[in-house]
């Protein structure tokens, strides 16, 4: 999998709670047999009119939000479907990090698996970020995944939850199924013991 | 130790536990189709192998094929590409497809044709490239939705990496009204509780009300556990269960039913076992519920005024359900009652059953649907849509002027071409109203089928039981 260190960026603030996996990528992209391509049509349904021309008042369409790397979005990001290719289109079109208050549960598990880390944060350091980029949209934050810390422009570091696998795995780029793969033994007497 | 229903499924399905690490979990059954596998069925070819449990591995078509007569020639370039890639990955790996070539007799919404086979058994563990997996947790199975990672790793190990979440009661006390139904129960939950309640659990439905439903009812509100924020739902295995479960194709038959009985005997939560939360509803105060708003939990009674984002403290909620309705086109302060519609759509893994197909059809036998509303019937498998020709629901729907279609998941995703046009309304026995998903530009109002065959009749939101 992808790894994933460190990363200092701008933001893209996104103030929508409940954003779901169908407003990330509507379903018609779903037709495809491979992960490239989905980036361009990330949010496509509020991202382009009718005639697929850009909406200047989508926030990915503003020209100073080119090449950000970090998505801040409000709570219970990522609901709704199970599909993958949601991640894919947020890493497809250059997203590494989403920061919320709270992810579904799927769609976490999936980010995870695609190098791009679902940060957790408390409301009061959700909020201070969605004022940090209003004054000033060229507000950057640094995310280190080895101590878990975002460090704000302030200096202030706010620590954010991760089990230690996943960790282990993203600073790694540990392949989940080689490593379950090798557990080839251990599934065998699991069966026979199972009668499965 | 006194155990819940999770608990005992979880244990006895633990592969390895290493410390600090998810815990390497067994499935006994993996339903795969068409949109969410491709991907995974590369990372097999690029490993050089091949789907380690076939035998425990089925296939179905149902998201991205049309609706239409089986007859006509598909025309979306990409749904054929992934038709003939699960055929071929089905092919490579000995995994058996229910088709619109092979098997299609027994084709249908995954969700559909995994109990309707007895594919689908208590106690089970069961994932799926597909969220709605939840559904197969009315047996009293641990079912639940995966991304196409997981679909890779479960197709090369037959297990998967889970952290174990945290349980959560969802009890239903008292008893469903005459025009309530099983759908009114889940939509009323989500409504009380909101979309992310079950974020980080797995809901147990529990209850009187709950030990009242059929088993096609308990689908229905298993299916939509995610839509409470939970991957799983589950209801424990009884006698409805077992009954519902005989005899079917892949239920265990003579002596290896009643060695599976027995020990399906034993999985409800014992008596003193505890949950680490709680939700609870009243069924006896139900009305039928209606969503109003672009998430499932943003829904009312029938009666009740579509919610006015002024009365909102909060300020993201009141910004959310000002945006809701801004695309909903909705004013707030009046019921949905009478307001007009496009289109009806009755079918779905929610509510796509035989028994979903007879009450929709009770409302609508010697009735005509209005002139303005389109009304699209879609059974749910292939084995609905014959049973349905049996009772004779087809020539009922016909009669009424609604469409008779072949099974898909249809509407609810509108990935093969049924969908909303821009600015469209629709009452729709599915599970998802978001913007956009039933068509770019589409507006949804969710509902039971008793809700959207009468709303077909009026052409305009109606409540059901002034017609029962």
């Amino acid at each position: 999998m992808n790894k994933f260190t460190a990363l200092s960026s701008r933001i893209v603030p996104l103030a929508a709670e409940n954003v779901d996996t169908d407003q990330i990528i509507p379903a018609r992209f779903l037709k495809v047999t491979d992960k490239a391509g989905l980036g361009d049509n990330l949010f496509a349904d509020w991202r382009y009119n009718a005639d697929g021309s850009p909406r200047a008042d989508f926030i990915l369409n503003q020209t100073p939000m080119k090449g950000r790397q970090v998505l801040l979005a409000g709570d219970n990001f990522g609901c709704g479907s199970s599909r993958e290719h949601a991640p894919w289109a947020l890493t497809g079109y250059g997203f590494r990090a989403v920061i919320s208050t709270s992810f579904a549960d799927i769609f976490r598990n999936n980010a995870l698996k695609n190098g791009l880390l679902p940060i957790v944060v408390d409301r009061d350091t959700h909020q201070q970020l969605f004022s940090l980029v209003a004054e000033d949209p060229e507000t950057s934050v640094s995310v280190d995944l080895a101590t878990q810390t975002l460090r704000l422009p302030d200096g202030r570091a706010v620590n954010f939850p991760l089990d230690n696998f996943s960790k282990s795995c993203l600073l790694n780029g540990v392949d989940e199924i080689g490593y379950v793969l090798a557990m080839q033994d251990r599934i065998v007497a699991y069966e026979a013991r199972a009668g499965a | 130790m006194a155990k819940t229903l999770f608990q005992k499924i979880w244990d006895a399905h633990v592969v390895a536990q290493e410390p600090d690490s998810p815990a390497v979990l067994y499935i006994d059954l993996h339903l795969v189709h068409e949109v969410t596998s491709p991907q995974a069925f590369a990372g097999l070819r690029r490993r050089g192998i091949k789907a380690r449990r076939p035998d425990r591995t089925f296939a179905t078509m149902d998201h991205g094929i049309p609706t239409s007569s089986r007859d006509l020639p598909i025309v979306d370039e990409l749904v054929i590409k992934q038709i003939a890639q699960l055929e071929q990955n089905c092919l490579d790996n000995d995994i058996r497809l229910y088709g619109i070539r092979q098997n299609a007799e027994k084709q249908g919404i995954v969700h559909i044709i995994g109990p309707e086979l007895g594919l689908t058994q208590p106690g089970m563990t069961i994932v799926c490239g597909d969220s709605h997996t939840a559904t197969h947790g009315a047996f009293g199975a641990l079912g639940f939705g995966i991304g196409t990672s997981e679909v890779e790793m479960v197709l090369s190990t037959q297990c998967l990496l889970q952290r174990k979440p945290r349980t959560m009661e969802v009890k239903i006390t008292g008893a469903l009204r005459k025009g309530v139904t099983a759908k009114d129960i889940i939509l009323g939950i989500i409504a009380k509780y909101g979309v992310g309640a079950g974020t980080g659990y797995v809901f147990e439905y529990t209850g009187a009300a709950i030990k009242a439903l059929t088993m096609e009812e308990r689908m229905t509100i298993c299916n939509m556990s995610i839509e409470g924020g939970s991957r799983a739902g589950m209801i424990a295995p009884d006698d409805t269960t077992f009954q519902y479960v005989a005899g079917r194709e892949y239920a265990p038959k003579g002596a290896d039913w009643e060695k599976a009985l027995a020990n399906w005997r034993t999985l409800p939560t014992d008596e003193g076992a505890g949950y680490d939360a709680t939700l609870t509803l009243d069924a006896d105060a139900l009305e039928p519920m209606i969503t109003y708003g672009t998430n499932p939990g943003m829904g009312v009674g029938i009666n009740a005024p579509v919610p006015d984002p002024a009365g909102l403290a909060d300020p993201s909620q009141r910004a959310a359900l000002q945006k809701a309705l801004s695309y909903m086109a909705l004013e707030p302060g009046r019921p949905l009652l009478g307001h007009p519609v496009d289109v009806v759509f009755i079918g779905s893994c929610t509510n796509g059953r035989l028994s979903d197909l007879r009450e929709a059809a009770s409302l609508l036998k010697g009735r005509r649907v209005n002139e303005a509303v389109r009304v699209m019937v879609v059974p749910g498998s292939a084995s609905v849509k014959r049973q349905a020709e049996r009772e004779g629901l087809d020539k009922v729907f016909l009669a009424a002027g609604a469409e008779w279609r072949e099974p898909g998941c249809s509407m609810c995703i509108a990935m093969n071409g049924d969908e909303l046009r821009p600015g469209q309304y629709a009452v729709s026995t599915s599970n998802r109203n978001f913007e956009g998903r039933q068509g770019k530009g589409g507006r949804t109002f969710l509902a039971s089928p008793l809700t959207a065959a009468a709303t077909a009749i009026a052409g305009v939101v109606a409540d059901a039981r002034s017609l029962l």
